[in-house]
């Protein structure tokens, strides 16, 4: 190539500057006094996702920019989800803002006299805070990506901070640690599976870019088989950070093991990053063969409801129960995403996928709130896991137990909280095309939702009507008493007004299906 | 000026304003919950007289976009039925926080959580009346279901939290049902002229019958849970037992209200063909439940479950008179759900306060109280001949109309609906007779009569059950046009009655 690269600096810069952010960090993690570090790197953290943020409303009017070669596309959706992956990234790190929830030094074998002199002369390390950032770096470039190679470049960016962070856990380090394996284990054969796939998708349309595949397949004379099986295995791929059955088996584990601070990094905006790929791969790259990936996540979106539903009532674990919840949303969710075409009419599918999209930002909301509570009830010393610790909550901290009550309620999708609206918007886009499956599905989501009430309820009863089982208040630091407070108060006022954040959703969706 | 809006504000704020008073302060709390309530009541009584009773459709109607990507509105408007629920409503509120004044000490939680429950409860109350579009009414019905959550679970006795969590579960899993059969008529509306939520509108499409069917069971099952009607009906002997007196009157008295309010509102106006297919199936479980409520009542050891079956029994009239599709039937069940609520507050009410003197509510341990405390007897008894419906008591009118409704298309179904007149009978005499009558009961020498609070408190609702009783007029006269507009638009007309001879 003799041209000069024009890389479009201005459009990556929400991407550059978090990636910048993080290397500051290691510097920070590498030459800083260890008594300083801490506030150092929160403020770093906070300070980069805040101006990733006002670079990224510089360019929010783009409607389909390239950048980098065309591997990275700007366009609405992709510019809507950065910014709310940057908005929930901001309350994430202000909600896990306190190093006391992460080992003081995680080289150290556990028990060791090494950890144990690390604890003693506070050589706390920080790296969570840089790790974090990488991580939210390669969640800005998944909704962007725009070819297989960028995409699964941002999938590891993604990733492997993740990884890190499931082991980096204070209490219970071994637990901590499995987990970690394990995550890291099942994400590189997904990762594994997503290369193979690519490489089918190649071998099809001799293109990676979503494009280059988009062409073939309209031109519909190569190899189908390559196609079906590179559907298949990239979709598998991208589903595995989505959580939904049968790719979910991580996800109780690593929701349990990992440290709450670093579930609440899991649990939130990786799934808006995951949903955002899914539907460009999907709809930008293989719109025409959406008969064909739509019955796949008829079938995934059913065993998901149905898997995470059940098994969430076993659970008297409660990270763990949300672990199986939030497989049963993300159910629900795939049902947005699979009710676009019907009858290869694409008139609705704005409809559709903005549903999934509200759907989706409204869980991550809801579930940042739900895991900054039980992160606040671990500060006693012990990491608060088990249903029962929730006992009483309401008389030991009524606002916390609130906030939950709040959250449990939108998630069980009790009007007027935003979750009843997301479950609204999700199934009228499904009974849209006025088709007989669809309302079978449909029937069978709703059933599964009153399950799902079943187990959330429970945990209201537990905090309101238990007695409490310690009599020791809940304290928190002030900045995240105010976060979490207004997350609970965003849940509630969505919940009167949802209209915004739907037209928001809906808008950016419609400028990218251009109709 | 936005008279529905408002009323409905107007608790919302006392709410907010009995939860920012000083904890330590109760009484402050039951005073403002108390003078809010009046002020609502007062405001309720101002609509009532602006209504104009010739004039058809809704009045007071308000209309304000509130969700524009879905077509959802924020419109309020009431006709005769709605306006006479509401009127019932928000008169029970002042009294329910009279008569249990001290009901809110005995909770979890402080008194001022109670009473900003209940206020919130009213507004919600009010809005699920008020409300013209489906899906407004809709987050109205379920969000209704939180505050009696907590108030049950909060503030009952005996196994209150498995009541309030049993409760909650029955009326979600109705209120999915309803959700799904909304939405499916709301993609009907789109693809017949632009999606719509309002009442008016939905009432225009043409619906294939089976689609209708399913809409209108998913509909109908979830007012049949509301309302209870068997099979449905299992989670209301628990709720009723276990919440506090004044819980139970308003969930009794109006939110079981809404489910056969629901009925004419919806099920009748939205599907009225396939209200005409499942009729008969309808008619037949009201029945039943006549029947099975009255005769479980009989067998009752317990005040507050005897008054939860003689519930049963008085919502399977209703929703018979409702779905015999008459005018006199619609007309007597609306009547009927107005003094159902007032004796069924009675009757709770002074249950409530016997059982506190008592420390009981089994019916066995209320031995001589007529002798002991011949006040609150009476008062019971009042209040217990109106629910078997006594002519001259308010509830005798609107069987006799329920029945001469019924009887008029469904003669069988209403001589066999007479004979849950004779249970009523039973079911009420038997223990007013055995308990009241009887024996004193060692540890009911002492038990002190009704203090001048619950004189206040029940003064007005005996009022109101003898006066309806004699003169019910002008509450007909106002329900009366509603039902004939909503049987005409639905397509039904009076069976022209059999002159015999000629």
């Amino acid at each position: 190539m003799t041209d000069t690269p024009i890389l479009q600096y201005s459009f990556l810069a929400p991407i550059l500057i978090v990636l910048g952010g993080a290397v500051i960090g290691v510097l920070v993690e590498a030459f800083v006094a260890t008594k300083r570090r801490a506030s150092i790197q929160l403020s770093i953290a906070l300070f980069t996702i805040f101006v990733s943020f006002i670079s990224l409303l510089r360019i929010r009017n783009l409607t389909s920019a390239k950048a980098a070669f065309n591997s990275v596309m700007i366009d609405g959706p992709a510019i809507f989800m950065q910014g709310t992956i940057l908005l929930i990234a901001f309350f994430a790190v202000m909600i896990i803002g306190d190093v006391d929830h992460f080992t003081a030094q995680a080289s150290a074998v556990p028990g060791s006299e090494e950890e144990k002199s690390a604890v003693q002369t506070g050589r706390q390390q920080t790296e969570v805070f840089p790790l974090t950032l990488f991580a939210v770096a390669g969640m800005l470039l998944f909704p962007a990506a725009s070819d297989l190679i960028t995409l699964f470049v941002a999938l590891e960016v993604l990733s492997l901070p993740l990884y890190l962070m499931a082991g980096l856990s204070r209490r219970r380090r071994l637990f901590s640690q499995e987990a970690a394996l394990k995550y890291f284990l099942l994400g590189a054969y997904s990762s594994a599976f997503f290369l193979f796939g690519a490489a089918f998708l190649y071998g099809f349309s001799y293109s990676v870019t979503l494009a280059g595949i988009h062409a073939a397949v309209i031109g519909g004379t190569a190899n189908n088989v390559f196609l079906l099986i590179g559907l298949l295995f990239v979709s598998l791929g991208l589903l595995f950070k989505v959580g939904a059955v049968p790719f979910h088996a991580w996800t109780p584990d690593v929701y349990q093991g990992a440290p709450t601070a670093v579930t609440l990094m899991i649990g939130g905006a990786p799934k808006l990053a995951a949903f955002a790929m899914t539907m460009r791969l999907l709809v930008d790259g293989l719109l025409p063969l959406a008969i064909d990936w739509q019955q796949m996540l008829v079938v995934l979106s059913v065993g998901s409801l149905f898997i995470g539903n059940l098994a969430a009532i076993a659970q008297t674990n409660l990270k763990r129960m949300l672990a199986f919840s939030t497989i049963a949303q993300m159910g629900f969710m795939l049902i947005g995403l699979l009710s676009g075409v019907s009858n290869g009419n694409t008139l609705l599918a704005a409809n559709a996928y903005s549903s999934a999209m509200f759907y989706v930002i409204t869980y991550v909301l809801t579930t940042l709130a739900s895991f900054g509570v039980i992160l606040l009830l671990a500060r006693a010393g012990f990491e608060s896991e088990e249903i029962t610790d929730l006992a009483g909550l309401n008389q030991r901290s009524p606002l916390y137990a609130g906030v939950m009550a709040v959250c449990l309620f939108s998630l069980a999708g009790v009007p007027p909280l935003v979750g009843f609206y997301a479950k609204l918007s999700v199934l009228q886009a499904l009974l849209a095309p006025g088709q007989t499956g669809g309302l079978i599905l449909a029937i069978f989501a709703v059933m599964m939702s009153l399950i799902g009430a079943f187990y959330y309820l429970r945990i209201v009863k537990v905090m309101y009507f238990d007695q409490p089982l310690t009599a020791t208040t809940v304290s928190a630091p002030q900045d995240v008493k105010v976060v979490l407070t207004l997350n609970g108060a965003l849940i509630l006022i969505l919940g009167l007004v949802p209209g915004g954040l739907m037209t928001l959703c809906a808008q950016s969706i419609v400028k990218a299906l251009g109709t | 000026m936005n008279y529905l809006t408002s009323l409905m504000l107007l608790p919302l704020l006392g709410a907010i304003l009995v939860s920012t008073l000083p904890k330590n302060k109760s009484n402050y709390a039951k005073w403002v919950a108390l003078l809010t309530s009046i002020s609502v009541a007062l405001l309720g009584l101002l609509i009532a007289l602006r209504f104009e009773i010739d004039r058809p459709g809704f009045q007071f109607v308000e209309n304000y976009s509130w969700i524009p990507s879905f077509g959802i509105n924020y419109s309020l408007g009431i006709d005769g039925i709605a306006l006479v629920l509401i009127l019932m409503s928000v008169i029970l509120v002042p009294i329910v926080i009279v008569a249990g004044w001290h009901e809110s000490e005995g909770g979890r939680w402080g008194s001022k959580s109670f009473y900003v429950l209940i206020l919130i409860l009213e507004t919600m109350m009010i809005g699920v009346f008020a409300a013209t579009d489906v899906f407004l009414f809709y987050v109205f019905f379920e969000a209704m279901l939180i505050p009696v959550y907590f108030l049950i679970g909060g503030y009952g006795v005996g196994e209150r939290a498995a009541a309030a969590v049993k409760f909650l579960l029955y009326s979600l899993f109705g209120g999915l049902l309803m959700l799904a059969a909304i939405i499916g008529i709301y993609v009907i509306s789109g693809h017949q002229g632009g999606h719509t939520f309002d009442i008016e509108k939905l009432s225009q499409l043409t619906i294939d019958s089976t689609t209708q069917n399913f809409l209108f069971l998913g509909f109908f099952i979830a007012f049949a849970i509301k309302a209870p009607l068997w099979p449905l009906h299992t989670w209301l002997p628990d709720a009723a037992k276990s919440a506090t007196p004044g819980t139970s009157v308003l969930l009794l008295g109006v939110l079981d209200k809404v489910g056969t309010f629901g009925m004419i509102r919806y099920c009748i106006k939205l599907f009225p063909e396939s209200s005409k297919t499942f009729t008969p199936v309808i008619i037949v479980l009201a029945l039943i439940s006549i029947l099975y409520g009255a005769f479980l009542a009989i067998g009752q050891k317990d005040i507050k479950g005897l008054i939860a079956f003689t519930s049963i029994s008085h919502f399977g009239f209703i929703t018979m008179g409702i779905f015999a599709m008459t005018t006199q039937g619609h007309s007597g069940a609306t009547l009927y759900m107005v003094n159902h609520g007032f004796s069924t507050a009675a009757l709770f009410l002074i249950a409530g306060w016997i059982s506190a003197r008592r420390g009981s509510s089994t019916i066995a341990d209320f031995g001589g109280l007529q002798r002991v405390t011949p006040v609150l007897a009476w008062t019971f008894f009042i209040a217990g001949l109106s629910s078997l419906a006594l002519p001259g008591l308010s509830s005798f009118v609107s069987e006799f109309l329920v029945l001469v409704g019924t009887y008029t298309r469904y003669p069988v179904a209403a001589v066999i609906g007479t004979l849950g007149i004779v249970l009523a009978a039973l079911y009420i005499l038997i223990p007013v007779q055995k308990a009241l009558h009887g024996p004193i009961t060692p540890g009911n020498e002492n038990l002190p009569d009704i203090t001048r609070r619950e004189r206040i408190a029940i003064a007005p609702v005996i009022a109101v059950i003898i006066f309806l009783g004699f003169y019910p007029k002008p509450l007909l006269d106002v329900i009366n046009p509603a039902s004939v507009a909503t049987l005409t638009a639905a397509g039904f007309s009076d069976p022209v009655p059999a002159t015999g001879g000629k």
